[in-house]
């Protein structure tokens, strides 16, 4: 359970300022599908990396599962990341040295479980995710959609319970985003919070709850 | 995440970054190998020294004629007075002190030695059978001049002589001539090569009544003693000095030195070398600190938007920094432990090229440069990990 109340987000350039996020109000309940549409420069990105505790917002209060995440330090905010939220990126961001396994394995690595207990739930994702024979190849031998495969395995392989994804189709082509968006809605088939935003019409009409937005205010939300 | 992660990962990504890894363990190896093998260098010209000493041999007191000092001291050297003799009576005089273990009186001359035809100018010690254990020296062959049986003939040939004249190698009981008297060969000295500038090979040794008698003096030019211990060495000097005073008139008139108190100033200077030369090998292993310390940041800058990506998918601050440090660990352990290797095959080189150098490193060196590597990589780690911890999330995702 998300719950945003009055969030600013001011950036400063020079003299300048932008108001990404102007005093959001949002909530949004366990297991929902949304999508966030709206113009470059609207505030999407902002409002997901605040919403995923990459960003501090200058003011406001924002509640994850009834408790005031805004307050906890730095520490606290990198284990919640860990724990309750997956990212996906339109570049993929996946280290480039590391296999798809290794990539994958990086999450149960950080939260501490022992090698022993890793492998099989690498495996188990290798296969969910269709990448059991690409397991011990680098992003660079990767074709894109399956390099966006490994960042979903690995942003879901602690069962996080909200899946943040910031034009996870941005970088592929209209068939391969659509395979990609698919599983994500597998994703939340299983019951994951599945937040998208998408610059696409069409993938975006396909969530439950549509969300639009202008100059770092939301314009209209509709299910 | 745990250490032992920490560890592997680091260790691949230090691999996978080759060339850059390369370049930085070669610069700590470098700097490593070089305080090893210089101060290899340096404690063997020291043993050198302290081993050319003691061949000399241990607990030696030396006494000769006349007062060193220049100022003070003896009032006839300044009006041009030969000093005082320093007699065979005045050595068994000091021969009862009970600080003393034993001593040989010494002359030195030169003269003719000749047999079968061959003929050769030679360095003539007068001594006693006390020589041959104050002075460290071994017998390849026969027997030394017999204890109390000064007034016999005797003569022992240095192994270069012994080879010279007797080329066929029956050399004891042979008879020999030196100057105008006859001697007899009663044994040869082990080859012992150079020491002190004095090749023991090529003199010879013949009962100090004779020295004195063939070289026309009645004043011995050394007494060579050897005090009971190392702690004697002092109370020696000392009773010596009182004893000859006494016999000496009440006057001051001989000079006693100690060789631990050259062999102390050689140890010490050669000691502040070593650990000189130590610490200028050591500043090149702070230059590689610098190296270290400028490619970690590079690769901070160039891995700005991984480390965004760990932060998001929760890595915490101290995991970050932890994993970058463990990076400069694996470099200067990496180039501790090569340099180490290098500066031993260094300094076995130098043993093979120069026997007579002992360049062994010293303990405290290995440990000291490969410590040095350790602590300058990590410290020179320790901003560019906290730079990648403290970088902001959003900002590094996005490369900036
Ligand atoms: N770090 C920053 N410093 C300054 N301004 C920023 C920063 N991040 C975002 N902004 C500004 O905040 C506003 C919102 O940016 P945001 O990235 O959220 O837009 P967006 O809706 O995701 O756009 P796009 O569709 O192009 O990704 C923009 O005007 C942007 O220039
Ligand atoms: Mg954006």
């Amino acid at each position: 359970m998300i719950r945003l109340s009055a969030i600013t987000r001011v950036f400063h350039m020079g003299d300048q300022e932008v108001r990404a996020l102007s005093n959001i109000s949002l909530e949004i309940g366990s297991g929902e599908y949304v999508s966030i549409m709206g113009p470059s420069g609207s505030g999407k990105s902002t409002l997901l990396n605040v919403v995923g505790l990459l960003d501090r917002p200058d003011s406001g209060r924002y509640e994850l599962d009834g408790t005031d995440v805004t307050v906890l330090s730095e520490t606290e905010q990198a284990r919640v990341r860990r724990e309750k939220i997956g990212f996906v990126f339109q570049s993929f961001h996946l280290v480039p040295r590391l296999t798809a396994a290794e990539n994958i394995e990086l999450p149960l690595m950080l939260e501490g479980i022992p090698p022993a207990h890793r492998k099989s739930q690498v495996d188990a994702a290798l296969d969910a995710f269709d990448l059991r024979d690409r397991a011990h190849h680098r992003p660079s031998e990767l074709s894109g959609g399956q390099r966006q495969r490994v960042a979903i395995a690995r942003a879901t392989i602690l069962k996080p319970t909200a899946l943040l994804a910031d034009e996870p189709t941005g970088n592929l082509d209209h068939r391969i985003g659509g395979e990609v968006m698919a599983l994500l809605e597998g994703l939340h088939h299983a019951g994951t919070t599945l937040i998208v935003v998408t610059h696409d019409r069409e993938l975006g009409a396909r969530a439950h709850r549509h969300i639009a937005m202008r100059d770092g205010e939301i314009v209209g939300d509709q299910r | 995440m745990n250490l032992r992660d920490t560890l592997a990962l680091s260790f691949e990504t230090v691999v996978s970054y080759r060339t850059r890894s390369l370049l930085i363990v070669l610069a700590m190896a470098l700097g490593v190998a070089a305080v090893v093998v210089l101060t290899a260098l340096g404690d063997g010209a020291r043993r050198y020294v302290v081993g050319q000493f003691s061949s000399l041999g241990t607990n030696l007191v030396i006494v000769f004629p006349g007062r060193a000092e220049t100022a003070g001291g003896f009032p006839g050297a300044a009006l041009g007075q030969t000093p005082r003799d320093l007699t065979l009576e005045d050595a068994r005089f000091v021969g009862h002190l009970p600080q003393v273990r034993r001593l040989a009186p010494l002359n030195v001359g030169v003269a003719e030695l000749t047999s079968g035809g061959r003929l050769r100018e030679v360095t003539v010690l007068g001594s006693t059978a006390e020589l041959l254990p104050i002075r460290h020296m071994k017998l390849a062959q026969g027997s030394f001049l017999a204890h109390g049986s000064e007034r016999s003939a005797q003569i022992v040939l240095g192994s270069q002589l012994a080879r010279e004249f007797f080329p066929d190698g029956n050399v004891v009981g042979q008879r020999i001539r030196l100057g105008d008297s006859r001697f007899m060969v009663s044994g040869v000295l082990a080859s012992q090569g150079e020491s002190m500038g004095f090749n023991t090979d090529e003199i010879v040794i013949i009962p100090i009544d004779y020295a004195q008698e063939m070289f026309n003096t009645s004043s011995l030019f050394r007494i060579l003693i050897e005090a009971r211990s190392r702690n004697t060495i002092e109370p020696a000097k000392a009773a010596i000095r009182h004893a000859l005073k006494l016999r000496h008139d009440g006057e001051d008139d001989v000079t006693v030195i100690t060789q631990d108190a050259v062999l102390a100033t050689f140890d010490r200077i050669l000691r502040a070398l070593t650990l000189g030369v130590a610490g200028i090998a050591a500043i090149s292993l702070a230059v590689a600190g610098i190296l270290v310390m400028n490619v970690m940041l590079v690769a901070v800058a160039q891995r700005t938007s991984e480390i965004g990506l760990l932060k998001a998918i929760g890595a915490p601050a101290a995991d970050i920094r932890r994993l970058f440090f463990a990076e400069a660990l694996w470099l200067s352990l990496a180039g501790g432990a090569i340099g180490f290797a290098l500066g031993h095959a260094g300094a076995l080189m130098i043993r093979l090229a120069y026997p007579v150098l002992p360049a062994w490193p010293p303990a405290w060196a290995s440990v000291a440069g490969v410590a040095t590597a350790l602590i300058t990589g990590i410290l020179a780690s320790l901003l560019p990990a906290a730079r990648a911890a403290r970088l902001d999330p959003v900002l590094a995702l996005s490369g900036k």
